[in-house]
């Protein structure tokens, strides 16, 4: 009775171990997906900036606003060039590149925006709204006005809602761009919200030839976003265009490298930390079983007199631990599935790396067979051994000592 | 010889059994070159002074231990090189065994004991719990055959546990102190259905008893000293 208590106790142990592994999984891997399509919808597969001759030379990674700019400490004799040189030929060759969507040619600066009572400053993208529409998600991140008023007035620009609330702005409302060489008269046509803080505290779009006047740059100077057909070949495509170019050539997996490697380490910790559930549950299997086996040496003794083989004997053990381990599987992928759901239904609000107010997961096949993987594993050795040990009890020595 | 003795080849022949146990100084020399032969339908008494070897040579017999020397013939074949899966599904299907201590296993009932051997052997549940009834019937015990074997009385268990040792009609039965643990009564009936058993249905039987009243109904006795046949 106790031993049948001991084993459900297993068995709820491994049901449960299943589903907590399949739902942490589905959480982290649901937030760690949910990132990579905002950085993509954002900031793109791939960007292309600076032009450089001196592979070899210093390069110093600036990390600005989300995104990462190299300034080349450039040696005796290397020749570096900040921004993309001849946007227009390069612009061709790369949309003519195998597995490439799209490319949006970007021209960056500082400004200060102003309203009558307020300034904040901003970093300004230059773009051509169709361009880059087409490698990014911005048409859905514009939240309030409309990207067509944007596209169709040279003198609108889309201001991070960050930025909108600090300044107060509604579509519509009109403000000052200040910089360096001259001011500009703009009406925001739209608020955008990619999630990213950083980028919607300071980010805003304007027109790419408005901002090449604004910031004196008629030419050249330019990065590119460029979009992908498969965005997991990135580092692949990236490394090819860098060679073929010469232009410094980084794929959103490099980009994002900080932020994926903590997605990653907290999808294994949880893992790591849920598997030992499963651990345990094996354990106190192992436990039952082990004192079945002390418990039935008398009967398996018989059972070998009586002409069952060793194999007979690991059987009957195994196949106990194979009913629990179906049922615990059964019952946890079940339990897995059905808490999966009710967490995407729990409200939270995340602003920061992404934007969301729901808890995001992944329904994930892979996380089931990990799950099930290891629940295997685990029962598996759990009987085994204990069986084996049945096997090898020697019935005349038993059947010896009991008379 | 005795007149019930019938048979050309025996069913066991045994040839200069020897087995001990331990090493050096602890070394117990348990059967000292023990040969003897059993025929069909022939019930053969082993008796002995405690220690002296008999279920040591009971347990070689039915191929649950391995001797130090010697050689066993089942049926005119040698059995102690053959491999375990051999010796395994002989001990199934042509060797019985019944010791002093039932043996039964208690979270099952007399039938389903009893229909053990047959469920190895590869017979259906039904028809083996058909034939394990038609046994325990044999046995006077056809009232208690859904019962759990351990509620039944010990006398009862010993049936049980010769049901099942007889249920594969095996060649050979093996019996160690079989009433051993049992009243005078009980010890007469289940030595009964034993002896009984062996006449009807032919095969050789091989018993342990320290009761010389029961050796005596036997067809033969082999006295036992020191892990050797002794003449009375
Ligand atoms: N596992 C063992 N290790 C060491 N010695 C053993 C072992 N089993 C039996 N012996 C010894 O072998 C000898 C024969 O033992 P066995 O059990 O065959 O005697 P027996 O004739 O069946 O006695 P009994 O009538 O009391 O059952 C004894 O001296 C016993 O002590
Ligand atoms: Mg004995």
């Amino acid at each position: 009775m106790a031993r049948k208590r001991a084993m459900g106790m297993s068995l709820l142990g491994i049901i449960f171990g299943v589903a907590f592994f399949v739902v942490t999984q589905a959480q982290t891997s649901g937030f760690e997906t949910f990132f990579i399509r905002t950085i993509l919808g954002t900031n793109g597969a791939i960007r292309i900036s600076d032009r450089f001759q001196d592979v070899d030379g210093t390069v110093t990674k600036v990390s600005d606003d989300g995104q990462a700019r190299f300034v080349f400490h450039s040696r005796e004799g290397a020749r570096y060039v900040e921004g993309i040189e001849y946007p227009k030929e390069l612009r061709k060759a790369t949309a003519d590149f195998p597995g490439v969507t799209g490319v949006s040619e970007i021209l960056q600066g500082a400004g200060v925006l102003n309203t009558v009572s307020r300034s904040h400053s901003v970093r300004i993208h230059g773009i051509r709204t169709r361009e880059h529409i087409a490698v990014s998600d911005l048409e859905e991140q514009v939240i309030r006005g409309s990207i067509k008023n944007f596209r169709d007035d040279r003198q609108a620009i889309l201001v991070g809602n960050r930025i909108a609330e600090r300044l107060r702005l509604e579509p519509g409302d009109r403000v000052i761009l200040a910089g360096s060489h001259e001011s500009l008269h703009l009406r925001v046509a739209g608020i955008f919200e990619t999630g990213v803080s950083q980028i919607d505290k300071s980010r805003i779009y304007l027109d790419l030839s408005t901002a090449r006047s604004f910031l004196r740059k008629p030419h050249g100077g330019s990065i590119f976003q460029v979009g992908i057909r498969h965005p997991e070949d990135a580092p692949a495509v990236a490394a090819q265009m860098q060679e073929t170019f010469a232009h410094r050539v980084v794929s959103w997996q490099e980009r994002e490298k900080v932020w994926l490697d903590v997605f990653k380490a907290l999808r294994v910790s949880s893992a790591i930390t849920v598997s030992t559930i499963i651990l345990l549950s094996g354990l106190g299997m192992f436990n039952v079983f082990a004192i079945m086996v002390i418990e039935k040496t008398r009967d398996v003794a018989i059972l070998r007199s009586m002409g069952f083989s060793p194999g007979d004997i690991s059987r009957i053990f195994l196949w106990q631990g194979a009913l629990v381990l179906v049922l615990g599987i059964v019952f946890g992928c079940l339990l897995a599935a059905i808490a999966t759901y009710g967490i995407s239904r729990i409200p939270l609000r995340i602003r920061g790396i992404f934007s969301t107010d729901n808890f995001v997961v992944n329904w994930d096949f892979s996380h089931y067979l990990w799950a099930i993987s290891i629940a295997i594993v685990v029962v598996a050795v759990a009987s085994w051994i204990p069986a084996r040990r049945a096997a090898r009890i020697e019935p005349a020595k038993i059947i010896r000592e009991t008379l | 010889m005795n007149s019930k003795v019938n048979g050309a080849t025996p069913v066991l022949r045994v040839e200069n059994l020897s087995h001990s146990f331990g090493e050096g100084q602890a070394r117990v020399e348990a059967l000292r070159g023990v040969s003897f032969e059993a025929r069909a339908g022939e019930v053969t008494a082993i008796v002995g002074p405690s220690g002296c070897g008999k279920s040591t040579m009971l347990y070689l017999l039915g191929l649950l231990d391995q001797p130090d020397s010697g050689e066993i013939y089942l049926r005119g074949k040698p059995m102690t090189q053959a491999d375990d899966s051999t010796r395994t599904a002989l001990r199934n299907k042509s060797i019985g065994f019944v010791f002093q201590f039932h043996f039964l296993i208690k979270e099952f009932t007399a039938r389903e004991n009893v229909a053990m051997p047959l469920r190895k052997a590869g017979v259906l549940s039904d028809e083996a719990l058909f034939q394990a009834e038609k046994f325990l019937k044999q046995l006077g015990l056809s009232d208690k055959a859904k019962r759990f074997a351990n509620k039944l009385s010990g006398g009862e268990q010993q049936r049980v546990a010769i049901a099942r040792a007889l249920v594969n009609s095996p060649d050979l039965i093996l019996a160690d102190e079989p009433t051993g643990n049992l009243d005078a009564a009980n010890s007469d009936r289940v030595f009964d259905v034993l002896l009984k058993f062996a006449r009807d249905n032919g095969p050789a039987v091989i018993l342990v008893t320290h009761n010389p009243e029961l050796a005596k109904r036997c067809d033969r006795r082999l006295p036992m000293l020191d892990g050797k046949f002794v003449e009375e």
